[in-house]
């Protein structure tokens, strides 16, 4: 026996007690690194976003489009390598509403090969007839670039739904009312994990063609930049050339553009931190109480062991010990559980936000929250314990 | 020359403003391999002594010295050290730590020194071998008898081979038949390996088996 079993075999006391208390701390820790889990996810929502490229979209707010004649104009500006457009879809499943997943129309001759770093085509028809793909596009896309009504979706979309290629999946269309009916041609996977892979991408010329009547308007246009270093005069001479049209814009970074979605949430980050840290509060409130009722129960056990030669400071370092283990034990265990469970569950709210993460700092922060934890709820009792005079313990009953 | 020395100590207690006087300008010299048995009326201050010599209670004023130490001069952290080299405590109501078994329980104090886990192991297995339970070494607590959680108790008080033991009524909790077991014990102890022993007891037949007995009445000391 050592001074660590010693503290070990007194933690085993009274099992269910300790147990309780740990499985407290394990369930706030898991909350905790959970809640953080989603301001982590938001941070890499945003970190997926390039500063090469540029976003503009309508000045009053990004559910009013823009004019597709711009896009010439736009494609003129110097710096400007390439441009692309793209329009939020809204579809829901025909047969279970309930089962979102994001749809966007792209531009894919332009739109693809600006992210061709973030995805790559895992599985493809192949074209019925050879075709060629324009310049930039991964030739396995041929068959998804010569079908008007073609798809490309996600590979956890894909194996989520068991579709298989040459599907064809009905999407009810909300904003543009009607079934609409794409066949699946392809597969990406996210190389940057970030992207996601609960998307469908389909041509845009196909919703322009159903969905509007053959009118060109756009949700928002992605402008690739020959050179990053100059976002602000590209930014500047965008938003100055339509600054007094029907339809003025507002270009910024696609970085800041996925900041300001984000930003969308409101005080919703500051809520759930502030959740997080107020659970996280009470358990301690818990486990300290616990503790310091394990103290007094041992009032006269501490007093023997003083008499036998331990003095304040091993009593101190004892009792501080046995909460230390049950709350970075548990605190350990609740942050490791929440980044396995978390990120094993896979969920990325339909698309519109990269798979749910639990960051490792976030996992360190919730056992560096324990340690603390621990520190402060066996801070009291060990003093007192370790306070104790010999003679008022032994007197006093168990 | 004596092994403890008592001289002129007064002990008072305070209960809210008033004074309780427990002992009162009490000297006493007890010397090497004596076996001294105290007794009197409750309240009489017998524990107090006892708790005084084994420096877990400081005197109000006097000397108290064991083995040369003079206690007041030890601070709280000295005070624990010297206690676990020079001092076994037996207490009544044997005071083992439940969750530990009757060889860990004997283990206790020697986590204070400095010594590998199997040293440790064997002197706590000789001590208990010592009080006749070495078959018990696996037992907790609550698995023994009271006579045997006493010797368990005395196995604990001996195992960092002090020159003194105090023992508070060791027989106070126990049948008849135990009892006798317990001061046999303790007279071998003291007779065998030279402990020696101060003992406070109610049971004019265990301070028999002392050499000498001390009355203790109102704080004062009579033979």
């Amino acid at each position: 026996m050592n001074l660590f079993s010693l503290v070990l075999v007194s933690l085993g006391r009274n099992k269910r007690r300790t147990i309780l208390t740990m499985l407290s701390v394990v369930v706030a820790l898991f909350l905790f690194c959970a809640l953080r889990g989603v301001l982590d996810t938001l941070d890499a929502s945003i970190k997926v976003s390039s500063e090469a490229r540029l976003v503009t979209r309508n000045a009053i707010s990004l559910i009013f489009p823009l004019p597709l004649s711009y896009r010439e104009r736009l494609t003129a500006i110097p710096g400007v390598k390439s441009v692309a457009h793209a329009n939020w879809f809204g579809g829901r499943d025909p047969v279970d509403p309930g089962n979102f997943y994001a749809q966007f129309a792209v531009d894919a001759p332009n739109y693809l090969p600006m992210y061709t770093s973030d995805i790559e085509i895992v599985a493809a028809d192949r074209p019925q007839v050879e075709t060629p793909v324009p310049p930039g596009i991964d030739p396995k896309l041929a068959s998804f670039i010569s079908e008007r009504d073609a798809c490309v979706v996600g590979e956890r979309l894909f194996k989520r739904m068991k579709w298989k290629l040459g599907q064809q999946v009905p999407v009810s269309g909300t904003i543009f009312p009607g079934t609409w009916t794409f066949t699946i041609r392809a597969v990406y996977h996210a190389k940057n994990p970030a992207f996601g892979e609960e998307a469908m991408l389909f041509h845009w010329k196909y919703l322009s063609e159903k969905g509007m009547n053959g009118q060109g308007i756009v949700g928002w246009y992605v402008l690739e930049l020959a050179d990053p270093a100059r976002a602000g005069d590209v930014i500047r001479s965008v938003d100055a050339m339509y600054a007094n049209s029907a339809a003025s814009t507002r270009t910024e970074t696609e970085r800041a553009f996925q900041a300001g979605f984000v930003s969308m949430y409101g005080n919703v980050p500051f809520l759930i931190g502030v959740i997080g840290l107020a659970v996280v509060f009470a358990i301690l409130l818990v486990a300290a109480n616990t503790m310091m009722m394990a103290t007094r129960e041992r009032t006269s056990e501490f007093g023997v062991m003083k008499t036998l030669g331990f003095d304040d400071g091993t009593i101190f370092r004892v009792v501080l010990a046995e909460a230390a283990i049950i709350t970075l034990g548990g605190g350990a265990l609740g942050a490791l559980l929440a980044k396995l469970v978390i990120e094993g569950s896979g969920f990325n709210a339909g698309g519109l936000l990269p798979p749910m993460t639990v960051g490792w700092a976030t996992v360190a922060t919730g056992i560096g929250i324990a340690v603390l934890m621990g520190a402060t709820s066996g801070l009291v009792p060990a003093w007192q314990a370790s306070r104790l005079k010999i003679v008022e313990a032994l007197r006093r009953p168990e | 020359m004596a092994l403890v020395e008592i001289r002129n100590v007064r002990k008072v207690y305070r209960r809210e403003a008033e004074e309780v006087p427990v002992l009162d300008g009490l000297s006493l010299e007890v010397a090497e391999g004596d076996y001294v048995a105290l007794m009197g009326p409750s309240g009489s201050g017998k524990t107090t002594l006892l708790n005084l010599i084994g420096g877990i209670d400081q005197p109000t004023s006097g000397d108290v010295v064991v083995g040369g130490t003079q206690l007041a001069g030890l601070g709280t952290k000295q005070l624990a050290r010297w206690r676990a080299r020079n001092i076994g405590f037996i207490f009544q109501l044997y005071n083992l730590i439940p969750v530990l078994t009757a060889q860990q329980n004997v283990e206790l104090p020697l986590l204070l020194v400095r010594m590998s886990p199997k040293e440790r192991r064997e002197r706590a297995q000789h001590a208990l071998d010592i009080v006749g339970l070495k078959d018990r070494l696996k037992h907790y607590p609550r698995q023994l008898s009271g006579g045997q959680e006493q010797r368990v108790a005395i196995a604990r008080a001996l195992v960092s081979d002090p020159a003194v033991l105090l023992a508070d009524e060791p027989t106070g909790d126990l049948d008849r038949k135990s009892a006798a077991e317990i001061l046999t014990l303790l007279g071998r102890l003291n007779q065998e390996f030279k402990k020696t022993i101060v003992m406070v007891t109610h049971d004019p037949h265990a301070a028999e088996r002392a050499h000498r007995t001390l009355h203790l009445d109102k704080g004062v000391l009579s033979n």
